[in-house]
């Protein structure tokens, strides 16, 4: 099989136990990556190892397991703080994932700092998780949520964003990277734009996490937030970096133990950051198992890593591009490697059937986009989406698969 | 029109259908030719009143009594989840209400087909397969 380089694919695909399973009787052909990453033995061996060899509850217990498990619970925190440029642990949360943590900005910020006629503004491309928080916390403090538009590639309107920007402007919440499209928004410019009019900016990270070269002070971003799991990390757990400033003027949002310093039933004092937003037993097996996840992308390097899916990406685009019928969604140039696609005349939900039976992986539907796909008026698109792990001969599989599909549905 | 057939029999004779296909590939083209003659529906009743919720593609079922029996039509934008609203048609259309409710329908897993059950909103099967039951209980 190949090695690209000095890129031993085959090496890499090593460390993924799943990837040598059989589905339907064929080799599975994994191209869902945009959904959630397959894990490396490294990340699966340090939940096994977390549960038989340290298992215990952190900050509190004052015998060794619970030493040995704080101290390997916040190590991850520290893995995370590099991994996002971050400046202090204390400005890394911890959270379920990346809804959880979208959730508590809007809540715990959103809440305390948003008045009537306030305007939060998304973009078009946004995932469910991006927008209905908002239009909970706009529908309670009579916020108005505004939309900044896209072309009918999904580039985003600029110019349009630069006319919605006001004194009112309090909040921008945007997608780094779009699960359904790929395409990457200029976020650098949406952050400096909306710093000028000093609103707060949060940059949903779920997608561009994974891909980009991500440093929080250089985007200068208030908020960024990812899941573990698209990391090559556990499901289960995700992160919130926010500004301390930001962080240390958001009241909880949770309350329980952990968070707190001192209980009275007259008052209660809340413990300090990071600590104040994460009550209760945090998801101690995952946070830690998220690190080996990390050092996965670390190893290879990340740069490496997209050097291998830009290839892949190229490969595909051509490929699928060669297929009668078929028209590729947010064809741009600047976009990671995940390709949407629709074909003349059949049903994304066809496709998936007849791909499954073929032991191929992708995602059909609307990705949780129904706005976006609605804008671009389509019922949804399949997504085929490239990992570390993906060769140029499962792009072949995904292209013989989808001609013998398209010959059987039309 | 009277009925000879109980659904017991029908699912016996997909049943020997089904057991002809070798390949997986021949199973989905009966279901995409199942779908591409299933009769159009009305477009009348192609609105969301008739349309099922929670499926990937859009489904619409609906169904009406006549002399004691429960009649069904359906459509899809997707033409496999066609041929399996087709395939349901052919099992519960003009049976008695009572029968289409107790139906346990498990010829479904014997073609090979039970993946369509699955809980996933993907799948339209048994969200069709409790449309149609619930409208038999309402009708019957």
């Amino acid at each position: 099989m190949e090695t690209e380089g000095t890129y031993d694919v085959q090496a890499i695909r090593a460390q993924f136990p799943i990837l040598s399973r059989k589905v339907k009787g064929k080799d599975l052909v994994y191209l869902d990556n945009a959904a959630t990453a397959q894990k490396p033995v490294a990340v699966i061996d340090a939940l096994v190892h977390y549960y038989s060899h340290y298992n215990a509850n952190i900050h509190r217990g004052l015998h060794t397991l619970a030493d040995e498990a704080t101290a390997t619970y916040e190590a991850s925190r520290a893995a995370v703080m590099h991994f996002v440029g971050a400046s202090s642990t204390d400005e890394i949360i911890f959270t379920k994932g990346t809804t959880e943590s979208i959730n508590l900005v809007a809540n715990a910020w959103g809440k305390s700092f948003l008045q009537e006629g306030d305007e939060i503004i998304i973009t078009s491309l946004e995932h469910h998780a991006n927008i209905v928080p908002w239009q909970m916390v706009a529908a309670e403090k009579k916020a108005i949520l505004r939309v900044i538009p896209i072309d009918d590639n999904g580039i985003l309107d600029m110019e349009a964003f630069k006319s919605m920007l006001g004194p009112k402007t309090k909040f921008v919440s945007v997608v780094h990277v779009s699960n359904a499209l790929g395409i990457i928004n200029p976020v650098e410019e949406i952050i400096r734009l909306a710093h000028e009019y000093n609103a707060v900016v949060l940059v949903d990270g779920a997608q561009s996490s994974v891909h980009l070269d991500i440093d929080v002070q250089t985007l200068g971003c208030d908020f960024y937030v990812f899941s573990g799991h698209k990391i090559y990390g556990p499901t289960g757990v995700g992160v919130l970096y926010g500004r301390r400033d930001l962080l240390e003027s958001m009241p909880p949002y949770q309350g329980g133990g952990e968070m707190i310093k001192e209980v009275r039933f007259e008052h209660t004092t809340y413990n300090e950051l990071p600590f104040k937003f994460e009550a209760g037993t945090p998801n101690i097996a995952d946070v830690i198992a998220l690190k080996a996840g990390i050092d996965f992308i670390n190893t290879i390097g990340k740069a490496v890593i997209r050097k291998h899916e830009e290839t892949l990406l190229e490969y595909a685009t051509a490929k699928l591009k060669n297929i009668k019928g078929l028209r590729i969604i947010g064809d741009v140039k600047n976009k990671v490697s995940v390709i949407s696609f629709v074909v003349d005349g059949v049903h994304p939900q066809d496709l998936a059937i007849l791909l499954d039976n073929q032991g191929i992986a992708v995602r059909t539907g609307h990705h949780c986009t129904q706005p976006l796909m609605h804008r671009l008026g389509i019922v949804g698109t399949t997504r085929a989406s490239f990992a570390a792990y993906n060769t140029i001969e499962e792009i072949d599989v995904l292209v013989e698969a989808l001609n013998k599909s398209l010959k059987m549905l039309l | 029109m009277t009925n000879h057939k109980t659904i017991k029999n029908i699912e016996q004779e997909l049943i020997d259908d089904f057991s002809l296909f070798e390949t997986w590939e021949e199973k989905y083209e009966y279901l995409i030719d199942l779908g591409k003659k299933l009769a159009p529906l009305d477009p009348a009743f192609k609105t969301e009143d008739y349309k099922i919720k929670g499926c990937q593609s859009s489904v619409w079922i609906h169904s009406h009594e006549k002399d004691g029996l429960v009649h069904f039509a359906g459509d899809s934008d997707a033409i496999i989840v066609r041929g399996l609203v087709g395939l349901m048609i052919t099992v519960l259309n003009a049976q008695p209400a009572k029968e289409i409710v107790n139906a346990p329908l498990d010829f479904i897993d014997t073609i090979g087909l039970s993946s369509h059950l699955a809980q996933t909103r993907s799948n339209g099967l048994r969200a069709m397969i409790k449309q149609m039951k619930m409208d038999a209980g309402v009708l019957g």
